[in-house]
């Protein structure tokens, strides 16, 4: 189904252009959880009228969700960063199986570098792991093409389809041609219990239906003109596909010929095998695991890959042209000059919470948002953080091991992680009983992602009125009888209540409640000053690490007035008023 | 083949997305493929952000390697001398003179180099520093001290005084064009002096 291409074209990010081709693909069902790269490919989706588009509060639910529309018979999407495809994988691995009915693709974001994210796994090894075949786009064009080709495919061949993007592609701005929309008709919805009910006896042959689906989707990618071939010099044979092909391309133009693969799972050892034929010397070019390069070496095509490049990080087109042509780069040396790493913002209600943990030298087990910030300097509050939900759950295990902990230990953990796997930690703790501390830093939004709605904000994807998670209800509902709620700016106060919750024979949640300082709705207060005859240089102030306290040897404390929002955490610090004219 | 390859560097919250999406803009309406590659997510916090901005007849990476940029525009002082490597012999360098302490030089474990000028001149480059904030604060509004940056780096980006302005107008909110046009001609001013 083509439409009429609309206007010239136009600038998009990678995630814009997968959301125009969702749009024009007929699609009307988008359930996601943020995750960066990922994230703005529902909010750009969402600005169109005529589609249901949402926030899920992860991504087992927002898949979930898509494959229940899917099989009402409408196309259906859902969006997530790489880790977000381990949560989802649970129902992926069996959707695979009973195929869909209208048409169901998923968007995973890998962030090859770890611009934001605490791990940089290849989600390549879930679509053979899941046998879910996975289209890869190298520019915001093709994030458009693929996802719109990526619905005639699951349509087609009766399966999920992933598409996967980068850091790189998904934030990057290529040209991108428009169509119009196109629905397609809606499907009937029909019982059908040998397709979509996965108990041993079905789910047997669905198996068989899989395998030979994955041996039709590999010929089909090497028929249909989604794998290309770019020609050039054929003594360099590369094979490559999203943004490693436009590294290549950069780093070797047409000193090589390349077999640019637009999907990269199944592979055809036919389509592999015949390049290879052509080329004097074969290279896979692709950032993280062998994935390709192992495809070739058990086709029995000799390749080189990782024997060059590496398994870690991004790869850059001086890196290929080192590699393969042997070409230095003429970069000088870059300058050896102080860090600027992330920092939480002036205002941010985790900064008191933080530091009120690190007074009381507590052992913080931490979990991924914002607030992972606390485990930098100078607040070094945070000892863990591996995914979400992991604060609470694993603080269970730690002090069922090690109860002599019980009086030194606490979860803290976001409200938008919370409810995307925190409240079964929380279960687990009481039904287990172990007498766990648990801070919930409530924002009232999802931070990290750039300002999501989530359950607990009462608001929607498109700021609609809903209703709103009562997070103190719910921890009283799943057995927990000491719930409390404190404003992190009141550092007295929240030290106290850490204190007799710490000591507590049983399991106690404290919800630390201040919104995000970054809200639109949030009042900015007038900065505060420092009066520089009382200011005795002690640095009691640079303790919360606030980039709008400055300081010098010689003349003590200052303000940034453009970044101060007034929280008053600074002056409540100085032992001598020095600081004034905050929220105090 | 005219190609040019910027990177738009800062401190994360400066607003370096609305200078990259001008210069797509201009070199969009000059005919030309373009791709830019920006910073979402953790590093906004406040970190080191770079935008890559490359336009040309054919563009395939939207990043720049290190070593062969064109112009290098520094919202803030250490970070011009962070990106300085990414230039080419004889490349650009337009920043602005405001400094940003980071974390580590705010908990005193680094101290800001007050030598940023005099290692500048170690690399091989054109330089041009001032202060774009007071600039931009001098045509109405601090904020616009990105579109000051674009005026003072505009002689290298080329483009016609035309040009610049329709795409200022397009891509800046109505109520901002004005204070933009004139950040602009007072960074192009700063260009003149050289
Ligand atoms: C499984 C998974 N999904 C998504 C993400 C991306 N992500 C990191 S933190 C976060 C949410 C943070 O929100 P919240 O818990 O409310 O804390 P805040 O950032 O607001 O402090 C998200 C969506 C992730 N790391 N892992």
């Amino acid at each position: 189904m083509k439409g009429t291409v609309l206007t010239m074209k136009k600038l998009m990010l990678g995630n814009e252009a997968v959301a125009r081709g969702l749009y024009e693909a007929g699609v009307t069902f988008a359930s996601s959880y943020p995750g960066t790269p990922s994230t703005e490919i529902t909010e750009y989706f969402s600005n169109h009228e005529d589609v249901h588009a949402e926030w899920a509060p992860n991504e087992k639910v927002a898949c979930e969700a898509a494959f229940g529309a899917s099989l009402a018979g409408a196309r259906s999407f859902s969006a997530m960063k790489h880790v977000g495809l381990n949560v989802a994988a649970d129902l992926l691995y069996s959707v695979s199986y009973t195929g869909v009915n209208g048409g169901m693709v998923v968007a995973v974001a890998d962030d090859q570098g770890m611009h934001s994210s605490q791990n940089e796994q290849d989600s390549r090894n879930h679509a053979k792991g899941a046998k879910i075949p996975m289209l890869e786009p190298s520019d915001s064009g093709e994030c458009r093409d693929y996802a719109k080709l990526a619905y005639e495919i699951s349509e087609k061949f009766d399966t999920p389809v992933f598409l996967r993007t980068s850091t790189r592609v998904a934030h990057s701005q290529s040209l991108v041609e428009e169509e119009e929309r196109v629905l397609p008709p809606k499907k009937p919805y029909e019982k059908n219990v040998a397709k979509y009910v996965m108990m041993p006896a079905m789910a047997r042959p669905r198996h068989k239906i899989v395998e030979e689906r994955t041996k039709k989707l590999a010929a089909w990618a090497a028929s249909s003109g989604l794998n290309k071939i770019i020609p050039g010099s054929e003594k360099i044979g590369v094979i490559a596909a999203g943004i490693a092909f436009q590294y290549a391309k950069e780093a070797l133009g047409d000193r090589a010929t390349y077999l640019k693969l637009g999907m990269v799972y199944p592979l055809s050892a036919e389509e592999i095998r015949a390049f290879a034929a052509k080329v004097e010397k074969l290279y896979v070019i692709e950032e993280l695991d062998p994935f390709i390069e192992d495809f070739c070496h058990a086709a029995g095509v000799e390749c080189e890959g990782k024997s060059l490049f590496s398994l870690c990080g991004e790869y850059t087109p001086a890196m290929i042209r080192k590699a393969i042509l042997g070409e230095d780069s003429p970069a000088p040396a870059p300058a050896a000059i102080p860090v600027r790493p992330p920092v939480l913002c002036p205002g941010c209600p985790h900064r008191g919470i933080f530091y009120v943990l690190h007074k009381m030298k507590l052992t913080v087990s931490g979990d991924i948002g914002c607030y992972t910030l606390g485990a930098t300097a100078p607040l070094s509050s945070v000892d863990s953080t591996i995914d979400m939900g992991e604060s609470v759950s694993g603080l269970h295990g730690f002090l069922t091991a090690d109860p002599s902990m019980e009086d030194k230990a606490v979860a803290v953990i976001g409200d938008s992680t919370f409810v995307h796997s925190g409240i079964t930690g929380l279960i687990n703790a009481v039904y287990n009983q172990s007498n766990v501390t648990v801070l919930i830093l409530d924002n009232s939004i999802t931070g990290m992602t750039g300002h999501q709605q989530n359950p607990c904000t009462g608001l929607t994807l498109q700021n609609k009125p809903t209703h709103a998670l009562d997070l103190e209800a719910l921890c009283h509902a799943v057995g927990v009888r000491r719930v409390s709620t404190v404003d992190p700016y009141d550092l007295e106060k929240t030290e106290a209540i850490l204190t007799e919750e710490l000591q507590a024979k049983e399991p106690s949640v404290i919800i630390v409640k201040r919104p995000c300082a970054l809200l639109k709705w949030v009042k900015r207060l007038p900065p505060v000053s420092v009066d520089p005859d009382k200011c005795r240089k002690c640095r009691k102030c640079m303790s919360v690490g606030c980039p709008a306290v400055l300081f010098s040897k010689e003349t003590g404390a200052s303000i940034d007035r453009t970044l101060c929002v007034g929280c008053g955490l600074c002056e409540k610090l100085c032992p001598f008023g020095a600081i004034e004219g905050g929220n105090a | 083949m005219m190609k040019k390859d910027i990177l738009i560097v800062g401190v994360g919250g400066q607003g370096s997305l609305l200078a990259s999406r001008i210069l797509g803009a201009l070199f969009l309406s000059q005919g030309l493929d373009c791709k830019l590659s920006e910073v979402h997510g953790m590093s906004q916090r406040g970190g080191s952000v770079v935008t890559y901005v490359r336009a040309g007849e054919n563009v395939s990476s939207p990043m720049v390697s290190d070593g062969e940029a064109d112009l290098v525009i520094s919202f803030e002082a250490l970070e011009a001398l962070r990106y300085a490597h990414t230039l080419k012999k004889g490349g650009t360098l337009v920043y602005s003179t405001q400094e940003i302490m980071p974390m580590p030089v705010i908990t005193g474990a680094a101290a800001y180099p007050d030598d940023i000028a005099s290692r500048l001149a170690a690399f091989d480059l054109k330089v041009l520093a001032f202060d774009a904030e007071s600039a931009a604060e001098k045509a109405g509004n601090g904020r616009a001290a990105n579109v000051a940056l674009l005026g003072a780096a505009s002689p290298i980006i080329g483009g016609t005084p035309e040009e610049w302005e329709a795409v200022i107008r397009a891509t800046v909110p109505p109520k901002f064009v004005d204070v933009n046009l004139r950040a602009f001609a007072l960074g192009l001013e700063e260009a003149k002096k050289g």
